[in-house]
């Protein structure tokens, strides 16, 4: 595995044309095969980096670099996938054909997507589901679709940018179970952006801790609980250890050791 | 106004006024180049000319038939609105109208206007409101019934938390979600009312009526008297749209698939 | 598992009994439109109402009697009406059918050249409104002669102006899908590094379906009444313009003639409107309206 970083980031700001500063001066480095949730309050910019990360915004100052490329160049090599928020089905698509799009767009052939399909179908627990339409199918489901979507031509890097904020609880444990255990499965990196702390935890190799607007990277959490992790690990006192540590760096003050 | 602000104006008018340039500039080359007939198409030279030499017969005819347009396209909207709330509070009767209505839709005016012709007198203008009414009469009650029932049903619970009646829920919620709808069969209506009006004065009217003039030229060979009137008629159709797009602009400033659509 | 929230979409046995209950309420308006008809005119004949017009048996007549002309013959010895109508509605149709492939291609590719550019769109959109401004019904002769300068046969002028009725609704519906897509979509686009052409056809076009068809839906009718306004001044007599301004010439000596052909034109026009539902609900597939 060479040691060149998956996402490294220097110096990077964002000024919008409205005036809003979002980020200021952010330095990362993501390695191979890490999984990053970035967390911070509203607004401090942890969505833009994300997207510009994905180079569907442009820095300002600074630089980005996925893959050792500049993020336009990745963008156009297809080397990463994104999940927003919300699904972005296509309501004319069964989900076969969803899960298909990228495929079609970088010209794979009718069997190679066919097989390919079927392989993420099984990987998200959605067989049975090919010929159903997205308004069929719940929030949750909806989410895995949209996973299987941007994990369908194997990209090194996974950009979410809070996919299951808009489910229950309940849904969002079982996903993030899901998402470690399709992590594992397929070695990708994964940026996440959360709102939730304990989704952060759960779920992260580190967990990097965003301030207010203009957004700076506060901290860095080491998560260092074992994988693979389960819903027991919840309820393990290392996690509540970590859970705490990240609260207060939020709220911007120091661990007490 | 800042610079900013005639620069938009310019980008938002400048290519229409350049294509309107355009097309006049040609239309002139196309007729001398090929010496199309008088008939077809006279000069865009020749018919400003008849438009400025018989301005104030133009005007006249203009105006008058314009009232007929103005008076269908008030007495077709209102009852098409009327028509709307009806059905949208009892929605059976839309469900059980609405195949007449497309039916109806789909006689054509040309059949309409002899029958109102006979009905009210060939001079009585308001034979060609009728007309110009019945033509508002559609597009206006389709638009504005399905403003009405487009409402999202999370406003409507909204409102029957706070045990809000069929009128309050009417009043607050659907009416004024239904404006940018309305609006938009209110400019279909506008300009509708105007050919209404024409095609009905085709089939017999007073000689003050625009349509007869257009009509009566043909008949005497003027062809281009009859292209002036035709302009004048299409000027005047697009006046009234322009009017009631302006109203729409000052009551749905706040609708935001309307500006979507217009800017980006 | 995570909940399954599959919506069965009706059964047949439910989808049949709305069918029936539609059917059932047209024919009930019909009937009701019918009595209001024939009292209105009883009453009308019984007190004289001449207000707003005279009712009479030239301007109303009786609904049987415009049914009955279709039985009746044109000329002495001659076939019922109704044979006539029949042609002259396929000839109609015939000239409908063309101006609405012609409007509806034009329409189409005017609304994918505009989506793709703002300056063309500025500077056009204003000129595709105000050509519909244009009393059609007096330039309509002036088509039809100098496109019959050029060897064009008269119906397919008379198809020409259909057409010009028809592109209009759908380019602008069509431009409106074409521009419905949100930000969103658009986003997930450029994630794929998509070109503009994957973006139209991917994205755009399937986006713009349920707009282009609510168009086509209003084209069926435009096609059919400019079919029909095409052929009045021209004088061509093998369609239903033709026969509408015959039967107005003749008006008080067979008042029912002209209501049977405009019945005629109302059907015409319906059953056009009919396939292109028949054929939106076969090709659009959407997620179910929520809206109250």
């Amino acid at each position: 595995m060479n040691d060149r970083p998956a996402v490294a980031i220097q110096g990077l700001s964002k000024r919008f044309k409205t005036g809003v500063t979002a980020l200021a001066g952010i330095d990362l480095d993501v390695q191979p095969g890490e999984f990053i949730s970035l967390i911070g309050p509203s607004g401090c910019g942890k969505s833009t980096l994300l997207r510009i990360i994905g180079d569907l915004i442009d820095p300002s100052d600074g630089t980005v670099e996925v893959n050792g490329k500049t993020a336009h160049r990745a963008r156009l090599d297809h080397d990463y996938g994104i999940v927003f928020q919300e699904a972005v089905l296509y309501d004319w698509r069964t989900v076969s054909k969803n899960i298909a799009l990228p495929l079609e767009l970088l010209r794979w052939s009718k069997e190679k997507r066919q097989q390919r399909v079927e392989e993420l179908l099984r990987l998200v627990e959605l067989e049975g589901f090919e010929d159903n339409h997205p308004w069929q199918l719940s929030g949750g489901m909806q989410q895995r679709v949209a996973i299987a979507r941007a994990l369908s031509f194997d990209p090194a890097l996974l950009l979410m940018d809070e996919p299951f904020g808009a489910l229950d609880e309940m849904t969002r444990e079982r996903l993030n179970l899901e998402l470690l255990r399709i992590w594992e499965a397929s070695g990708s990196t994964i940026v996440f952006v959360t709102h939730s702390i304990p989704e952060a935890v759960f779920l992260s190799t580190r967990v990097v801790v965003m301030s207010a607007r203009p957004g700076r990277v506060a901290a860095i959490v080491d998560v260092d609980l074992p994988y693979p992790r389960a819903a027991r690990t919840r309820e393990e006192p290392r996690f509540f250890e970590l859970v705490t540590e990240v609260r207060e760096r939020l709220a911007g003050g120091e661990v007490a050791a | 106004m800042t610079t900013a602000a005639l620069q938009r104006r310019a980008f938002d008018w400048g290519p229409a006024l350049l294509v309107f340039l355009l097309g006049i500039v040609l239309w002139q080359a196309l007729v001398v180049a090929f010496d199309v007939q008088d008939f077809l198409l006279p000069k865009p030279t020749e018919i400003a000319q008849t438009l400025w030499d018989e301005r104030s017969s133009l005007w006249h005819a203009g105006v008058y038939t314009l009232k007929e347009a103005l008076g269908g396209f008030a007495l077709g909207s209102s009852l098409g609105i009327l028509s709307a709330l009806v059905f949208a509070n009892f929605r059976w009767m839309g469900t059980a109208f609405m195949p007449f209505a497309v039916a109806a839709n789909a006689v054509p005016i040309i059949a309409f206007a002899p029958i109102f012709n006979n009905w009210f007198g060939l001079l009585n203008p308001f034979s060609k409101m009728a007309i110009a009414a019945v033509l508002c009469f559609f597009p206006v009650l389709i638009n504005t019934l399905r403003g009405l029932t487009s409402v999202d049903p999370r406003a409507i619970e909204l409102m029957r938390s706070y045990a809000a009646g069929n009128v309050s829920v009417f009043r607050r919620v659907r009416i004024p979600a239904s404006l940018p709808h309305m609006f938009a069969g209110l400019k279909i209506a506008s300009v509708l009312s105007m050919i209404g009006a024409i095609v009905g004065e085709y089939f017999g009217g007073p000689t003050t009526a625009l349509g007869v003039t257009i009509l009566n030229a043909s008949a005497y060979s003027n062809f281009t008297l009859a292209w002036a009137g035709i302009v004048l008629a299409s000027a005047f159709g697009i006046l009234f749209y322009g009017a009631v797009a302006a109203a729409e602009r000052l009551t749905t400033s706040w609708d935001p698939s309307r500006r979507a659509f217009r800017t980006e | 598992m995570a909940s399954i929230a599959v919506d069965r979409t009706t059964t047949p046995r439910i989808g049949a009994i709305h069918g029936a209950r539609r059917v059932g309420l047209v024919v009930a308006g019909i009937a009701i439109f019918w009595a209001l008809w024939e009292a209105y005119r009883w009453i009308g004949e019984s007190l004289g109402i001449t207000w707003p017009f005279p009712v009479n048996q030239t301007n109303m007549p009786h609904i049987h009697d415009m049914l009955h002309a279709f039985t009746q013959p044109l000329q002495p010895g001659g076939p019922p009406l109704i044979h006539y109508e029949w042609h002259w509605a396929l000839f109609t149709m015939k000239e409908a059918l063309l101006g609405f492939v012609l409007g509806g291609l034009i329409g189409f590719g005017l609304a994918v050249l505009l989506a793709h550019s703002v300056i063309l769109r500025r500077g056009l959109l204003p000129y595709i409104v105000i050509s519909q401004t244009v009393p059609i019904l007096a330039i309509a002769p002036m088509v039809v002669v100098g496109l019959g300068t050029k060897g064009v046969t008269p119906w397919v002028s008379v198809a020409v102006i259909a057409a010009y009725l028809t592109f209009f609704p759908v380019a602008m519906n069509t431009l409106r899908g074409l521009l419905s897509p949100r930000p969103r979509d658009l986003e997930l686009m450029r994630s794929y590094a998509a070109d503009r052409r994957s973006v139209l056809w991917k994205l755009r076009l399937p986006a713009s379906l349920p707009f282009v068809f609510s168009a086509l839906k209003i084209a069926a009718t435009a096609s059919v009444i400019g079919a029909i306004i095409g052929e009045t001044p021209a004088s061509i007599q093998d369609g239903l313009g033709g026969a509408i301004v015959n039967f107005n010439q003749y008006y008080s000596t067979g008042p029912e003639r002209l209501w049977a052909t405009n019945m005629i034109c109302a059907l015409l026009g319906f059953a056009f409107f009919g396939l292109v539902v028949l054929a939106e609900h076969l090709i659009v597939k959407r997620a179910p309206e929520h809206v109250a």
